[in-house]
């Protein structure tokens, strides 16, 4: 169904550690996205935002409830399932995680060689593009060390972006941007919202950028407390 | 180099941008890899000149079929044998010629103090047929008393001393106490066993070696009639002695058993080939160290990538790239250096120690093997890089 929500969580729990230690972070979660939006997800610390977003983005096994993202249950799926839904998808994530002994224009063309498209060409061409976009085209060949933290993250999200990923989920980016180039990178995941229809689902505490937000999630102890879905 | 392995892989080379990334831990691997090819190469290198060394004596002879005293694996180690099983096994058709042969070792001192120990051959001059046609066409020279063949080879004596013989001029030395002449020089060389080779006449040898005697040689060296096939001729002869005490065999089998035996039995080639196994391991340890501290240092990355879509394959891929890259780079430096060593230990020590290509592409083989086992251990640390603790 060319029109289904691109994520839809229904009756979600989940639960860490084992016998005693046994915790449940996630309370009876029910969700669903709709394709093209922006969705901040808000809350104190500890309140379950990074487990929701890893268990939507299909890193973390589904325990109890379900997750149908882009058309697939995530419950119960399987090894080769999720690495083929992960390669739709754009993570962003709080710390760059770039690899140290690539470039940034390497780093970006990780993100499209796991498609195995396009010849080396088209793909080089790709990514430098978008380093252009996300304004680092002056420093394609440095090594991550040679970067600063705000130019780091501004590569992570361009590796992130450069597949065209259906939805883009993101942990605090913009926390190790400077204000303007963390609007932008906001700015640049509406736009392609708008424009391409693609999902953001984002963690953030920054108060500086709500009003892009087309819809604001909070949570707090596992719970969803409020939620200002249209 | 990045660019031609982009162009193999048909993607970035991960597994080597990241090794030569960490210069340090790259040099290490990589004089791991070598110092494990070096040992294998050495260990190698001296078994294969055991092998030449071994059956080098036996290309001296010219024969189809040797009986022997049952306890011998060697030219030298077995009981004598009675010379009338020769008279026995010239009764059997298919057999043309016979010769008994006397083996001992004799030692040779110059007065510079140099000495030398010479596998010493007495053969039957009257039978050039049975040796080898360098030393065929001198065999007449020995039947003057105390005359001689000298390797010009021989461990031990400067090579100088026998620039007269090889020049033409009789070269006159002591043993026990007697005066031995070389008539002529041959070139063989040492082994493992003796310094050099001397070829006497059966006579000159009885005088030398007093306790021997005549009726009594260490083995019948046996040709048989054109067109006869060994085998056939060597059951016969099993048939016609019936005798526990000899053991009837082709030339070739003798040689080659000679080697099995210096080789899997003498605590030399059990020394050396258990060094193979121990370069293997150095090795595969060392390559397992590298990579699986490099996979350790890199979960973060690899959790980064399987959140991005790749599969268990794609690291995999990683892995054994390092470890063929590892195996490569190490291989070559290993290779040189034991090229030169094998010259130092050829110059040192006069063994047959060549490098030959068979070995060389085994040994790499070998390296890849080892190296891939190596990576193939190391990938289990995989599982631990977990994309769910990335956020
Ligand atoms: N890997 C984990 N093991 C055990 N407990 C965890 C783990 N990850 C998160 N938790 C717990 O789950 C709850 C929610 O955590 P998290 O989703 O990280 O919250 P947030 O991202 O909102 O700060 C917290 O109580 C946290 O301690
Ligand atoms: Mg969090």
């Amino acid at each position: 169904m060319v029109d289904e929500a691109p994520i839809i969580a229904t009756g979600l729990n989940h639960f860490f550690g084992t016998g005693e230690a046994r915790k449940q972070a996630i309370f009876d979660l029910n969700l669903t996205i709709k394709r093209g939006s922006l969705n901040f997800l808000m809350g104190p610390s500890g309140s379950g935002k990074t487990t929701v977003l890893t268990l939507m983005g299909c890193l973390r096994e589904v325990q109890e409830g379900s997750v149908h993202l882009l058309g697939h249950e995530l419950y119960g799926a399987g090894e080769a399932r999720q690495v083929l839904l992960r390669r739709r998808l754009g993570f962003i994530f709080q710390a760059h995680n770039l690899h140290e002994s690539l470039s940034a224009t390497q780093n970006v063309l990780m993100g499209l060689q796991v498609h195995g498209q396009g010849s080396a060409r088209k793909q080089m061409e790709a990514a430098q593009h978008m380093l252009g976009l996300v304004g680092l085209a002056d420093r394609m060949d440095y090594l991550p060390a040679k970067l600063s933290g705000g130019q780091k993250q501004r590569v992570a999200v361009a590796r992130a972006l450069v597949a065209n990923p259906e939805i883009v989920f993101a942990d605090e980016p913009t926390a190790a941007l400077d204000k303007k180039s963390g609007r932008t990178v906001v700015e640049m995941l509406k736009a392609l919202g708008q424009t391409r229809g693609v999902t953001t689902v984002m963690v953030t505490h920054d108060n500086r950028i709500m009003e892009l937000a087309d819809r604001i999630i909070t949570m707090e102890e596992g719970r969803v407390i409020s939620d200002n879905a249209p | 180099m990045s660019r031609l392995l982009t162009l193999l892989f048909g993607r970035l080379p991960i597994g080597w941008l990241q090794l030569s990334h960490n210069k340090t831990r790259l040099a290490a691997a990589v004089a791991g890899v070598a110092f494990a090819n070096l040992l294998v190469f050495m260990q190698l290198g001296i078994l294969g000149a055991l092998n030449v060394a071994t059956v080098a004596p036996y290309a001296l002879l010219r024969s189809d079929i040797m009986i022997s005293a049952e306890d011998t694996h060697t030219l030298t180690d077995g009981s004598n044998i009675a010379r009338a099983w020769m008279f026995q096994a010239l009764g059997v058709p298919g057999v043309r010629a016979a010769m008994p042969l006397y083996v001992g070792n004799l030692e040779f001192k110059l007065t510079d103090g140099s000495s030398s120990t010479l596998q010493t051959f007495g053969l039957d001059v009257a039978q050039p047929d049975f040796a080898a046609p360098a030393i065929a066409a001198q065999l007449n020279g020995l039947e003057v008393e105390n005359t001689a063949i000298l390797d010009t080879k021989a461990r031990g004596i400067p090579p100088e001393a026998f620039d007269g013989l090889r020049a033409g001029e009789p070269f006159s030395f002591e043993v026990n106490g007697q005066t031995l002449t070389a008539m002529a020089g041959i070139e063989v060389g040492g082994g493992f066993t003796a310094d050099g080779t001397l070829i006497v006449s059966d006579q000159t040898f009885l005088r030398f070696f007093g306790k021997r005697s005549s009726g009594a040689p260490n083995h019948i060296l046996l040709q048989v009639d054109d067109g006869v096939s060994v085998e056939v001729v060597v059951d016969r002869i099993r048939a016609a002695i019936s005798t526990d005490s000899v053991i009837v065999r082709s030339m070739q089998a003798a040689a080659a058993a000679d080697r099995t035996y210096q080789t899997t039995e003498r605590p030399t080639g059990i020394i050396f080939g258990f060094g193979v196994l121990i370069g293997l391991i150095v090795g595969i340890v060392i390559v397992y160290q590298v990579l699986s501290t490099d996979v350790a240092d890199h979960l973060r990355e690899y959790a980064t990538f399987k959140a991005m879509g790749y599969g268990h394959r794609f690291f995999l891929g990683i892995v054994f790239e390092e470890a063929i890259v590892l195996a490569f780079f190490g291989f070559i430096p290993g290779f040189l250096v034991s090229l030169g060593l094998y010259a130092g230990l050829r110059a040192a020590s006069g063994l047959p120690v060549e490098m030959d290509a068979t070995r060389a592409v085994v040994v790499l083989i070998g390296t890849l093997v080892a190296c891939s086992i190596s990576g193939a251990i190391a990938t289990r640390r995989l599982a631990a890089a977990d994309p769910a603790d990335l956020f």
